[in-house]
């Protein structure tokens, strides 16, 4: 919990970053964005299809449909704040010449995305939708 | 390596970056129209009207920190990303999805 603290500071502090080790090729530190963007462009598409889930799918009950909106845009904000976190990490650990971090965020985006998924199968094979 | 290869990157690290910047506006532009329609699809009340306004300027700022940051990465050894940038960045898109929790949510509380 502490050095998530410290992590958080480094968020607002790019000097205090600066401070750490020595700079690392630039190459490396260009890669490190990449990652960082593509995880952004993961936060946009959860966000986006949030939005999609409840524009598009206007025979569920308004329950299940807003609770599925609203589990995507929950799972896309954190992956935006996640992303921000462990560019500072990479970038300190590049800097410090340690191990990048581990990090078990995949796992549980994938099992986040996978539940969505199954929820909506079974939703719509059990047809727990608005009766037409 | 030759002199040439010195003064340009053979992996076109900054060009790749720059490219991954556009896909991930191409990506937020997605997501706010179709904030945009989620918005627009009420009946245009001006609670709807602010929420579309609220969306376009989030889309607009992201634009912004992208081009402040591709115009950086157009240089051939460009400095790395600053930590404000990053920021701004996941502030617009936490944003967004903040807003997007506003738009579900408030029209079926006001009712």
């Amino acid at each position: 919990m502490i050095d998530f603290v410290k992590d958080v500071r480094l968020w607002f502090a790019p000097a205090r970053l600066k401070d750490e080790g020595e700079t690392p090729d630039y190459r490396f530190s260009l890669a490190n964005e990449r990652t960082f963007l593509a995880w952004i462009r993961t936060a946009l598409a959860l966000v986006g299809g949030g939005f999609a889930v409840d524009q598009f799918l206007p025979d569920l009950r308004w329950a299940v449909r807003v609770g599925m909106a609203l589990a995507l845009l929950a799972v896309g904000a954190a992956c935006a704040v996640r992303a921000l976190n462990h560019w500072v990490r990479c970038e300190r650990a590049m800097r410090r010449g340690e191990d990048l971090p581990l990090s078990r965020f995949p796992v549980l985006l994938t099992a986040g995305v996978a539940l969505v998924a199954v929820t909506m199968m079974a939703v719509v094979l059990l047809g727990w939708t608005k009766g037409r | 390596m030759t002199a040439p290869a010195a003064a340009r990157d053979a992996g076109l690290q900054p060009e790749r970056t720059r490219l991954a910047w556009r896909r991930t506006t191409l990506a937020c532009s997605v997501a706010a129209v179709l904030g945009l329609r989620q918005a627009l699809r009420g009946p245009g009340t001006p609670a709807d009207a602010a929420g579309a306004g609220v969306i376009v300027l989030l889309w607009m700022a992201f634009l912004w920190v992208a081009h402040l940051r591709m115009r950086e990465l157009a240089e051939a050894r460009p400095r790395g990303l600053a930590s404000g940038t990053a920021l701004a960045a996941v502030a617009c898109t936490v944003a967004l999805a903040v807003f997007a929790v506003a738009l579900l949510v408030l029209p079926a509380v006001i009712g």
